[in-house]
């Protein structure tokens, strides 16, 4: 190893005062840096920090964004979940492939670009997208595929790709993006005008235990996908004794299909803020943490540049508002590409230095989370609507929706309709009245949720999307008359195996059972006792995983075989004599036939 | 009314579920007072000469002939009950299923530090039954409709089982007989 690389080592370990729990941002700098973690920079790090050489190795094979083996200086990471793929990734792909002359998940021979797919990043409204190190390049064509591949050669630099900016502060200085809001109907709760300052001020004037009754009366529940009311987890965590406590904000969002958070990111970072701040108030938090996924790293700059006008204006920092005894900061922390990561016991491994691998529960964060001290997880717009509620008030909030399902929702609507994008609703909005408004009339299922979520159909759209028919975390993919039902849930499949993080047998080997006969099915192989096996495997590792991924994952089988059962029925066939469809016993001896040269006799 | 018949045999496995049968000890007779053994590793019948109420299956195939033993069992017998890991699952065989058919005979018969083998030349006989790409489990070969698992099950597993099939009645395991760590 170089002395350069030693001193940037060091230079880096320090930075974070040789912090072992900031590991995940010392491997981020590394990899940007070095294009990779290798070897010996794992040692250099595992000496500074005095931490075993394997605890290093396990958390940089965990994160997508972190590998061992240096990258090219340029990394294209295509989305090919299914909303891309509807969209043509596929042959996207194909064409980054044949220009840089490599395949999928390879460096080109310079080793200066490689190629490789990644899940959903957050921009499904404007797919086939990609993201060329932190850049994002939307709306991708083969013919895009083959300039931007010509100009990286020329220039290695992914920012020059962006030639026409986005709206709003997508065009901001520092944000310098070419991606879209998409912002198509906007409610009366969360996407209107915000005055800085206007919520936290008067929710200083309350006692912090007056902010919570104040949101616990506006019966706000979480809006990242689980519901939990809100003002009872600022409560239990208040409650818990500690002299530490903290509000970390999940923007993880990695429910493929949803992208309204980077909405909120891009154009309400003051709202966040705020309602984080006011979290921290209510809670006795003194630190704020915001948990930014990785893909959203173009937004991080100018993030950290709204934080810190808001600490000159006396908003934030030091004696916040000018109350004495209440210091609050908030910093962001980068993710690294991991869905698992948006699980908050997960979440909070990974900002604690660790593989985003999940925690037992309990004790629940709410008790003992970030460094064993309590910790309220808060989805980014969970945490907007507390700032309205302190804006307008409570009674104000909760005449929005309905009784039990108040204020209203953004949703993010993609696949097949005219007009993705995102949308704020009240909660009590039937889904058919959510296709009309996206332009998805002919709409022969929806994904309510993303994969983890229901696919819901026809029979079923005149229901709504409050807490009791089908909530969501704000994931609405649409599927036309023309797809493969069946298509989608191996798509599904494919992204959890991918994200398990194989901690447990159900949830690790499960999925891959699951999605395994779903194949045979697809292959017209199967036969009806596929259906019970689905139904019993699915159901086993929904009871039998430790953590919501894997008690999620066998939705998208059991939703189907629920509301579109033909799809599987047409499919499979009794199989003859016993025998299974899916086993061909030429196929089966064809390599020794090959190695001995020789027929089989049997047949 | 004559007994019913069973018939058991042992594809890609190592006998131990037979030894675990045998395991049954003295109840051995009274299983032969309920049932008939028409074709088994212990008469060496070749082939099956009357459609049989049981089969038992140990072991999963992993060449020709064990696909073809076993699709004579599927339909000589009225019920199939894979019985064992190798059977449900492949078991120790299928460790080879990681690496290609050729790097395993390379390495078994060439390449492997034990042997000695003059002419490099791989077995090669007609009588060898060919390899299959990997040794699956019976169920993805043909339909299986029980499966017993435990490498090899409790003897007393086996015949609380089959007693219950004979019988017809439900079977009742108790906790000790299903557990396996
Ligand atoms: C696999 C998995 C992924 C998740 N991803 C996210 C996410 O990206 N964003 C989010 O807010 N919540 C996500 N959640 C839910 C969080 O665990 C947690 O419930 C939520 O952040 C709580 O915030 P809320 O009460 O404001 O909704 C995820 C859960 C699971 C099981
Ligand atoms: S359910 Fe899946 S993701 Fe969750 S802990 Fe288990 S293996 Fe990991
Ligand atoms: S399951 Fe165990 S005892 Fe039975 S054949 Fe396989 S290895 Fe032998
Ligand atoms: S960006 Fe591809 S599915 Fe979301």
């Amino acid at each position: 190893m170089s002395e350069k690389v030693e001193v940037v080592l060091d230079q880096i370990c320090r930075e974070v005062g040789n912090d072992r729990t900031r590991l995940l941002d010392i491997l981020r700098e590394v990899q940007h840096r070095f294009g990779g973690v290798s070897g010996e920079a794992v040692d250099l790090i595992a000496q500074r920090l005095e931490t075993p050489r394997v605890e290093i190795e396990s958390v940089v094979s965990f994160y997508a964004f972190l590998s061992e083996k240096p990258n090219g200086n340029v990394v294209i990471r295509i989305c090919d979940d299914i909303i891309d793929r509807m969209h043509g990734s596929e042959t996207v792909a194909r064409a980054f492939e044949s220009e840089l002359g490599v395949q999928m998940g390879q460096a080109t021979e310079d080793g200066k670009i490689s190629l490789t797919h990644t899940p959903c990043i957050g921009m499904c409204d404007q797919a086939p997208a990609a993201l060329i190190n932190d850049v994002v390049v939307t709306h991708l064509s083969s013919d895009t595929a083959r300039t931007i591949v010509a100009e990286l050669r020329e220039n290695h630099d992914p920012t020059q790709l962006v030639k026409e900016l986005g709206d709003g502060n997508n065009a901001h200085d520092l944000v310098s993006s070419m991606v879209q809001n998409n912002i198509r109907l906007r409610g009366p709760v969360i996407l209107t005008d915000f005055e800085p300052g206007s919520a936290l001020k008067k929710a200083l004037a309350m006692s912090p235990v007056e902010v919570i009754r104040n949101v616990k009366t506006a019966r706000l529940r979480g809006r990242g996908g689980a519901g939990f009311p809100t003002g009872m987890k600022w409560e239990f965590t208040r409650a818990a004794k500690a002299d530490k406590r903290y509000i970390i904000c999940n923007a993880d969002e990695g429910e493929p299909g949803t992208f309204k958070d980077r909405v909120l990111l891009t154009e309400y970072p003051d709202l966040l803020f705020e309602g984080m701040t006011i979290g921290g108030y209510a809670i006795g938090a003194k630190e704020g943490i915001v948990y930014l996924r990785g893909e959203y790293t173009y937004l991080r700059k100018f993030l950290e540049s709204v934080l810190e006008r808001r600490r000159e204006e006396g908003i934030l920092g030091r004696s916040v508002c000018g109350v004495e005894d209440f210091d609050f900061d908030i910093r962001i922390q980068m993710g690294a590409g991991a869905y698992i990561c948006g699980e908050e016991t997960a979440l909070i491994s990974s900002c604690e230095g660790l593989r985003g691998d999940p925690k037992n529960r309990p004790p629940f964060p709410a008790q003992s989370g970030y460094l064993g001290y309590p910790s309220s997880v808060n989805n980014v717009e969970t945490l907007c609507c507390t700032a309205r509620i302190m804006e307008h008030g409570p009674g104000w909030f909760s005449s929005h929706g309905t009784d039990r399902s108040t204020g209203t929702k953004l949703l993010s609507i993609s696949g097949d309709c005219k007009r993705p994008g995102i949308y704020e609703v009240s909660l009590s909005t039937s889904l058919r009245e959510i296709l009309g408004l996206a332009g998805a009339e002919d709409a022969q299922a929806l994904q309510v949720g993303g994969p983890s979520g229901q696919m819901v159909g026809r029979q079923e759209f005149d229901k709504t999307i409050c807490y009791d028919d089908f909530p969501t975390g704000g994931s609405m993919m649409v599927f036309g008359p023309q797809r493969n039902l069946l298509e989608v849930v191996h798509a599904f499949l494919e992204f959890f195996v991918e994200e398990s993080c194989g901690y447990c047998t159900p949830c690790r080997v499960g999925n891959v059972l699951l999605k395994q006969r779903i194949e045979k099915i697809l292959d017209e192989k199967g036969e009806p006792a596929d259906l019970q096996y689905l139904e019993e495997l699915a159901q086993t590792v929904k009871m039998a995983s430790r953590c919501g991924l894997g008690q999620t994952s066998p939705n998208p089988v059991l939703s189907t075989l629920k509301r579109f059962r033909s799809e599987y029925e047409r499919r499979v066939k009794p199989a003859t004599d016993g025998r299974q469809p899916g086993f061909d016993l030429s196929e089966a001896v064809a390599q020794a036939v090959n190695i001995v040269g020789r027929e089989s006799t049997h047949s | 009314m004559s007994k019913p018949k069973i018939a058991t045999t042992s594809l890609a496995g190592c006998f131990g579920c037979h030894m675990s049968l045998l395991d049954i000890d003295e109840r051995i007779l009274e299983l032969a007072e309920l049932v008939e053994f028409h074709k088994w590793p212990i008469n060496d019948r070749k082939s099956f000469s009357a459609q049989c109420a049981v089969g038992l299956i140990e072991g999963g195939c992993c060449n020709e002939e064990n696909v073809e033993v076993l699709r004579t069992f599927r339909s000589s017998c009225d019920v199939l009950v894979s019985v064992g890991d190798c059977a449900i699952m492949g078991g120790i065989p299928a460790m080879r299923n990681m690496v290609p058919l050729e790097e395993c005979l390379q390495e078994a018969f060439v390449d492997g530090p034990t042997v000695h083998n003059p002419t490099g030349a791989i077995p090669n006989d007609v009588e060898i039954p060919l390899l299959l790409d990997k040794v699956y489990p019976c169920h993805e070969v043909v339909k299986i409709d029980y499966y017993l698992p435990g490498c090899p099950p409790p003897a007393d597993t086996l015949w609380e089982a089959l007693v219950a099939l004979l019988t017809n009645k439900p079977i009742s395991l108790p906790y000790n007989l299903i557990k396996y760590d």
